[in-house]
């Protein structure tokens, strides 16, 4: 029996293919126009890895902001849901699950069935989600993914008095101009991304472990300044790429759905 | 000059503005780019103020500083926030004003006053980009406008658009998504003007909204967001009787006179 999972959010389209709970075949790619069009190209990708064709896929479930336009899968269910799943999977002692996707940022508690208790999501203000760091990142001209490297190698990381991603960005370009280190403006970014994240998380009442998903999950800066800020470890997510919760999610759900029929 | 001339200087973040007053008239005023140093923006918008008044340093009796770079003015005695400033600006300008809406380039303010002009509660927003100036800036880059020309063009708008996002961030990847479904840039520009108005309303309404409103800061300049915000407060705003910039300086030169009287007496 093959289950797949399709996350298709506003950034990044995200698919896995899984046998037995491992995973065969994955993909992430961003998101093309149509919710329709993403989904297919990341399941394709997914099963090309498996090395499998569309139909010996047995059920797929599809998730994310666009998880309602998918004409493939056989059910669409809630972000929450799916994250709450694929988290307690990808770390199984998590009960806290904070997940930084590309443009919302959600806290969560789940019970040990990976059920959610708790739940807070910022989706209204850009700060504290992917896309602070995806502007900052493009102000310093570097990448998404060397971001993170700049906490580690800054002397004094600079403090940015406001949280709104527009008056960060004009102290940014101040600071450049100033003649400030790409790692202090860095370092300073990933610990103002975490303070954002941190308001959320703490709303929650974290409670161990605590386990982050989702594209952030990989910046390290911002995963250690979250830690300092909560006051408590977070467990880093070895089994597969965090990013890949959500869709992890789906297609367990996929297969539970399938066996409970 | 015989009477004493009292000067008002707010340095805001965007534009520095002054304001120069003598025997409850107003002998000139100027507003200047701010740029990065705050103490000079401030010498040289009451220079140019001075200039348009035909007036000296010399002839100034006593000055009082507002805004963001206050602690900067190295000339003013004495210093007041800006609250109290806009507020005694607005009451001078229509004596039975009892709410101030006031958007600048890079906060937004709401001010109850009382019959006799006193601050009786007050909001302030300077955390989020929305809802200020910057919103309408950041869009106007956006959509290849002219911030002085979004007021006219949105007044050519033949169907309303909701703009859903409130944040600047958000918002701007909206706006270029519906440019790019064949929008008309005057119904996206209307939509703006309604978002911004939406955002300032609800922040107002904290103070609670009482006529007569008066409508001030650098955004009052554009009529389009004045007829949004007038549009969902349900009644009509008090179009500013001078320049709307000046608000702040204004009110700090008649607090001038005011704690120069104080001084005098003590």
């Amino acid at each position: 029996m093959i289950y797949a999972g399709c996350d298709v959010g506003s950034l990044t389209s995200k698919a896995v293919i899984m046998k037995h709970g491992r995973i065969l075949g994955r993909a992430v790619i961003p998101s093309r126009a149509r919710p329709q069009l993403s989904g297919q190209e990341v399941m394709d990708l997914a099963l090309g890895e498996a090395r499998l064709c569309r139909d010996r896929i047995t059920a797929c479930v599809g998730t994310g902001y666009g998880r309602d336009n998918l004409s493939f899968v056989q059910a669409a269910i809630s972000e929450i849901t799916c994250h709450a799943r694929g988290g307690l999977w990808l770390l199984p002692t998590a009960r806290t699950i904070i997940d930084v996707g590309g443009q919302d940022c959600k806290a969560f508690r789940i019970d040990d069935r990976g059920i959610p208790v708790k739940f807070l999501t910022n989706d209204k203000c850009a700060s504290g989600t992917g896309r602070f760091l995806e502007v900052m990142a493009k102000l310093l001209g570097i990448g998404m993914a060397d971001l993170g490297g700049l906490s580690d190698r800054s002397g004094s990381p600079i403090t940015f008095a406001s949280t709104c991603t527009v008056w960060v960005q004009a102290d940014v370009i101040k600071h450049l101009n100033d003649g400030r280190t790409p790692e202090d403006i860095g370092a300073g970014i990933n610990i103002a991304m975490a303070n954002r994240v941190a308001m959320l998380a703490s709303a929650v009442h974290p409670e161990p472990d605590i386990c982050m998903t989702g594209g952030v999950a990989k910046n390290e800066g911002v995963v250690q300044a979250l830690e300092k800020l909560l006051g408590a470890r977070i467990k880093r997510v070895k089994k597969a790429d965090p990013q890949l919760a959500g869709a992890i999610g789906a297609a367990l759900l996929a297969a539970e759905r399938d066996g409970s029929r | 000059m015989n009477t004493p001339v009292y000067c008002g200087c707010d340095v805001g973040s965007m534009t520095a503005k002054a304001v120069l007053m003598a025997e409850g008239k107003i002998l000139g005023s100027a507003v200047i780019p701010a740029g990065t140093k705050a103490a000079r923006a401030a010498a040289d918008v009451v220079d140019k103020a001075l200039e348009a008044a035909r007036l000296r340093w010399e002839d100034i009796f006593f000055t009082v500083s507002t805004g963001y770079g206050r602690k900067r003015v190295g000339f003013a005695q004495g210093e007041e926030s800006e609250i109290a400033c806009h507020g005694r600006g607005a009451w001078w300008c229509l004596p039975n004003v009892r709410t101030v809406i006031d958007i600048g380039g890079q906060d937004s303010k709401a001010i109850r006053l009382d019959g006799e002009g006193r601050v009786v509660r007050y909001q302030y927003n300077d955390k989020c980009a929305s809802g200020t100036g910057r919103f309408l800036e950041v869009m106007a880059q956006a959509l290849g406008v002219a911030l002085e020309d979004m007021g006219g063009m949105a007044a050519l708008s033949t169907e309303q658009i909701k703009i859903s996002n409130q944040c600047v961030i958000f918002a701007e990847t909206e706006v270029v998504s519906l440019m790019n479904t064949g929008h008309a840039v005057a119904d996206i520009l209307n939509g703006l003007h309604h978002a911004l108005a939406t955002r300032v309303l609800a922040m107002a309404k904290a103070v609670g909204l009482e006529k007569e409103i008066l409508f001030c800061g650098g955004v009052a300049k554009n009529g389009g967001v004045a007829q949004a915000l007038a549009q969902a407060a349900g009644f009509s705003l008090v179009p500013y009787p001078l320049d709307p910039q000046i608000n702040g300086a204004l009110g700090a030169a008649l607090l001038a006179e005011e704690r120069a009287r104080e001084r005098l007496a003590s």
